[in-house]
């Protein structure tokens, strides 16, 4: 930019921005790979003139100077062509020659993401890396008087309950009596959690089925996955593996025409219904595709038009009461299957979530409850509804499980976490912390995206472009040039790899506690944090 | 770690022959306290099985109050045995004013209680002078059950039984549980002493329970006064042998498949695998983590004994018919009954569940994937 040239509010240096492209001239075999792979258009063939000046040796010659002309990479200063730091410009660059940095200071860009009236929004999940799951240790570690297990050789009961368990009185009275015993699946606690067809690529979302299939049939481990709502795709919705699937209603009921219709021809029952009320990403919000990603199969699946913004209302628009959102609703779906398939709701962490777990204890369908916390994940949601709505995970998941406990029914509504589980990469930490805490399984979203498929959005707000389907891994996509970077046959790979591994840490870490005859839920007694006031607040250990 | 002896017999024993079986056992405990458990009693108590025999820790005040409390509840006394200790007791056994044992007769106006009412009405009376004792810090009360005395003391078993005098010829017993050492998991504290006793039921157990707090807060949680103390985490386990007898109405084979269920291939395999799962599941918070072996006793005196799914603990039932005894170690079972046949000793394992029935003639085994005899 010239010295003189007029500047407007927005207009920013490179410097400004939150990531900085670092390129360099030697390296750079010009080839244009990153300028055309940048899902963002922040950089672009640069033409750079430089003035070089050349002395001679001869005295007797006159030193002078001239102007080159180079050509190179140049980061765009316009607001709307911000770098977003997700480096695949890094990833395609034959000789490692461009990287985008992190500023070092807050950027000015933040000030300026409304152009137009509009406030940012954006995929991903809060940006805030640091979180108290991470500071929670185990330390009730068995010595002598009882031996720790062998986590590698002894037998490990790690399965949960999805369903409403009767009490033990109730239960016998309806076995003697022939009565009603509601539906429970016994299932792995780490469920993937509600990531909807649409968000997802198709082989993102059928690579993650076809690695849930195989850890089911192969390796006997009944792991599930939920569909989040945009529907199922309707050969799945008749094959044998929909016992494997959560299905998702939420507020706007996309592909549930479908389903309905799928209900006279399906082989089994599917896992679960789950009635979406709320997510944690961005609660009080509804679900929200934007247009980009809405194309004709997508469209189709959901029973909408294409090319259209679909945005879920807030809540259940057929519905003003909780005891109408809860209690009917739940009873309706168990009529659509007969009363075999279990019914429960998800809402979104808050400090009202004891109202409605009350509520479910006084409904005899309610089959669980999951709350999805803060660090929760998401496709497109405000900045603001991201960052600053919301409730964390462990006081909402503790305070839910101490109620059931004040009312005896601490066996009776299993209660399911998620949101920012293993966020920095600590999965089996922090669910088991859960697990203790009170939960009976958790759900995960954002880390199945990043240990299967390469997702690279991190909390320093990196990336976060889910919403606009130019996902550069393919993720998060609906575009077959983008999605078919991911190979569905890796992605399910990947699954596999990922529920082995955590069931290896998991028993790593249940086995020092003794603990191998059942998942130990509610074991707060093994935990211990350095915060006091945490400590106090959770009812664990207060250890330094 | 702990040792646990418990012994059934036609003819009424002394409780030194559960010490002298402690005794041998030494080396497997630290001689820090010691729990016994008598019922079927003999002399003096023999013609009085229906009148509630109240065992416990006095100071003078406490007895001036219990006598007071009792008194104004309408509770007479029926018969006391005295025991006299010496002045100074051994190295390692605290001074105490008092051990009780005293059966009462019944308060007239209890004659209109059909015999469940009585029962709960005498869990709590124990559980009001339990909570009396706590306040005042002058009453420590084992059990008030009727044909039951119990009696606990830090200190090295054998030195406790010759200071409390316990080979005396009119205590005798035809069931005897005994444990040998004070809890080292949690506070020192008489309540956390083994064998532990609720409405007609008790156990005594090694090993620890890992799963003690959510099993807690479960008991807890279920609205039943006695369900309550939890100063050892294995208390929990006569608690659910009471849980399950009294309001789950199941027999003692389900006890194991409660508290440590059969994993999912076995109750494929099982003929009542389905009742077994539903049991599982709701049952699921009574599943205990051991390791432990579990030494109890339950209202029509049978004794059983059972090994949780890890079976880290030892355990050993032999004997002959009209004489059966559980033992952690077979040193203790030679201790007591040498004449029987060695050869039909049994350890069980973990899935078993050995049992010796009111008639003493044999030993039992329920094995977890047999099939269930009584279904409800």
């Amino acid at each position: 930019m010239p010295s003189n040239a007029a500047i407007t509010p927005s207009t920013l240096s490179v410097k400004d921005f939150a990531w900085q492209i670092l390129w360099n001239k030697e390296k750079c075999t010009l080839c244009g790979q990153c300028t055309a792979v940048c899902p963002v258009h922040a950089i672009e063939l640069g033409v750079f003139r430089k003035r070089v000046v050349e002395t001679s040796l001869n005295l007797s010659e006159k030193s002078s100077a001239f102007y080159k002309v180079y050509n190179g990479i140049r980061q765009r200063t316009d607001p709307a062509y911000a770098c977003i730091g997700c480096a695949t410009c890094t990833m395609v660059c034959p000789n490692d020659a461009i990287i985008p940095m992190k500023t070092d200071e807050t950027d000015k860009l933040k000030f300026h993401v409304n152009r137009g009236g509009t406030p940012r929004s954006r995929g991903g999940r809060r940006n805030v890396s640091e979180g108290i799951l991470d500071q929670i240790k185990f330390i009730r570690i068995s010595m002598l008087t009882d031996p720790a297990l062998d986590a590698g050789r002894h037998e490990f009961e790690l399965r949960t309950l999805l369903g409403r368990v009767l009490a033990p009185e109730e239960q016998l009275k309806a076995l003697q009596t022939n009565g009603w015993i509601p539906p429970v699946r016994e299932i792995y606690p780490l469920i993937i959690g509600a990531m909807s067809f649409g968000a997802l690529s198709p082989p993102m979302w059928e690579g993650l089925q076809m690695g849930v299939a195989y850890l089911n049939e192969e390796l006997k481990m009944p792991v599930r996955m939920c569909t989040g709502e945009g529907g199922c795709p309707p050969r799945l919705l008749r094959s044998r593996f929909l016992k494997y699937v959560i299905l998702q209603i939420a507020s706007g009921y996309f592909g549930w025409d479908e389903i309905i219709h799928a209900i006279p021809e399906m082989k089994v029952d599917p896992c679960a219904i789950e009635i979406k009320y709320g997510q944690g990403a961005k609660p009080g919000d509804g679900g929200l595709l934007m247009w980009y990603k809405v194309n004709e199969l997508i469209a189709a699946i959901r029973g909408v038009p294409a090319g259209v913004s679909l945005p879920s209302p807030p809540t259940h628009q057929t519905k003003y009461s909780i005891e109408e959102s809860v209690a009917k609703m739940i009873q309706s779906m168990y009529m659509a299957w007969g009363f075999r398939v279990p019914v429960y709701p998800k809402i979104s962490g808050t400090s009202t979530a004891m109202a409605v777990l009350n509520n479910l204890s006084r409904n005899p369908y309610a089959a669980g409850l999951t709350i999805d916390g803060e660090d929760g994940g998401t496709g497109a949601a405000y900045n603001v509804s991201m960052n600053h709505m919301g409730h964390p995970i462990a006081t909402n998941i503790r305070d839910a499980y101490t109620t059931l406990c004040a009312i005896g029914m601490q066996n009776e509504i299993p209660l399911f976490a998620g949101g920012g589980i293993g966020k920095n990469g600590n999965l089996a930490a922090n669910a088991a912390a859960l697990i203790m805490l009170g939960a009976s399984g958790v759900h995960i979203g954002k880390y199945i995206m990043q240990a299967a498929a390469g997702c690279v959005g991190s909390e320093s707000d990196r990336c976060n472009v889910c919403n606009i389907g130019q996902c550069p891994k393919g993720i998060t996509s609906q575009d077959p040039r983008l999605y078919r970077r991911l190979d569905m046959e890796k992605v399910a790979e990947r699954v596999v790899d990922v529920y082995l591994s955590f069931d290896t840490e998991l028993k790593k870490i249940v086995a020092p506690l003794g603990r191998s005859t059942s998942l130990p839920i509610g074991m707060s007694d093994a935990l211990g944090i350095s915060d006091h006031a945490a400590a106090q607040r959770l009812a664990i250990k207060y250890v330094v | 770690m702990c040792r646990l002896f418990a012994i059934t017999s036609e003819e009424p024993l002394s409780p030194m022959i559960a010490i002298d079986a402690l005794n041998v056992m030494k080396e497997g405990h630290d001689g820090s306290g010691v729990g016994l458990f008598m019922r079927d009693l003999a002399g003096p108590f023999e013609d009085m099985k229906d009148a509630p025999v109240l065992s416990g820790i006095f100071t003078e005040s406490g007895l001036r109050r219990l006598d007071r409390h009792m008194m104004d509840i309408g509770f007479m006394t029926k018969f006391k045995m005295s025991i006299k200790v010496a002045k100074t007791p051994p190295a390692g056994v605290p001074k105490r004013a008092i051990y009780l044992i005293r059966a009462y007769e019944l308060p007239e106006e209890w004659d209109q209680y059909g015999q469940e009412k009585i029962y709960e009405k005498l869990v709590e009376t124990r559980l009001q002078l339990r909570r009396m004792g706590e306040e005042e810090n002058d009453m420590i009360v084992f059990s008030f059950w009727p044909d039951v005395i119990m009696i606990k003391e830090i200190g090295d078993p054998m030195a406790v039984a010759k200071h409390l005098q316990l080979d005396r010829k009119d205590l005798r017993a035809r069931i005897i549980m005994a444990q040998g050492r004070q809890n080292t998991n949690y506070a020192i504290n008489l309540y956390a002493c083994h064998p532990f006793f609720l409405r007609g039921f008790s156990t005594m157990t090694n090993g620890e329970n890992t799963a003690f707090v959510p099993i807690k807060e479960y008991l807890s949680s279920r609205g039943y006064p006695g369900y309550m103390g939890y100063q050892s985490d294995s208390e929990v386990f006569t608690h659910i042998l009471h849980y399950m007898h009294k309001k789950l109405r199941l027999g003692l084979e389900s006890y194991k498949h409660i508290i440590t269920p059969l994993q999912d291939d076995d109750l494929e395999k099982h003929p009542d695998g389905d009742f077994l799962r539903y049991l599982k599941r709701c049952c699921r918070k009574l599943i205990i983590d051991g390791p432990n072996c579990v030494i109890g006793c339950i209202p029509d005196h049978t004794l059983f004994m059972v090994q949780d799914r890890k079976k880290l603990r030892p355990g050993v039932v032999g004997g002959r018919p009209g004489m059966f005894a559980f033992s952690s170690e077979i040193c203790g079972l030679d201790a007591s009954i040498e004449d029987r046949d060695k050869s039909k000793d049994f350890q069980p394992m973990y899935l078993d569940m050995a049992v010796v029935g009111p008639d003493r003639q044999e030993v039992k085994i329920c094995r977890q994937t047999q099939p269930l005899h009584h279904l409800h």
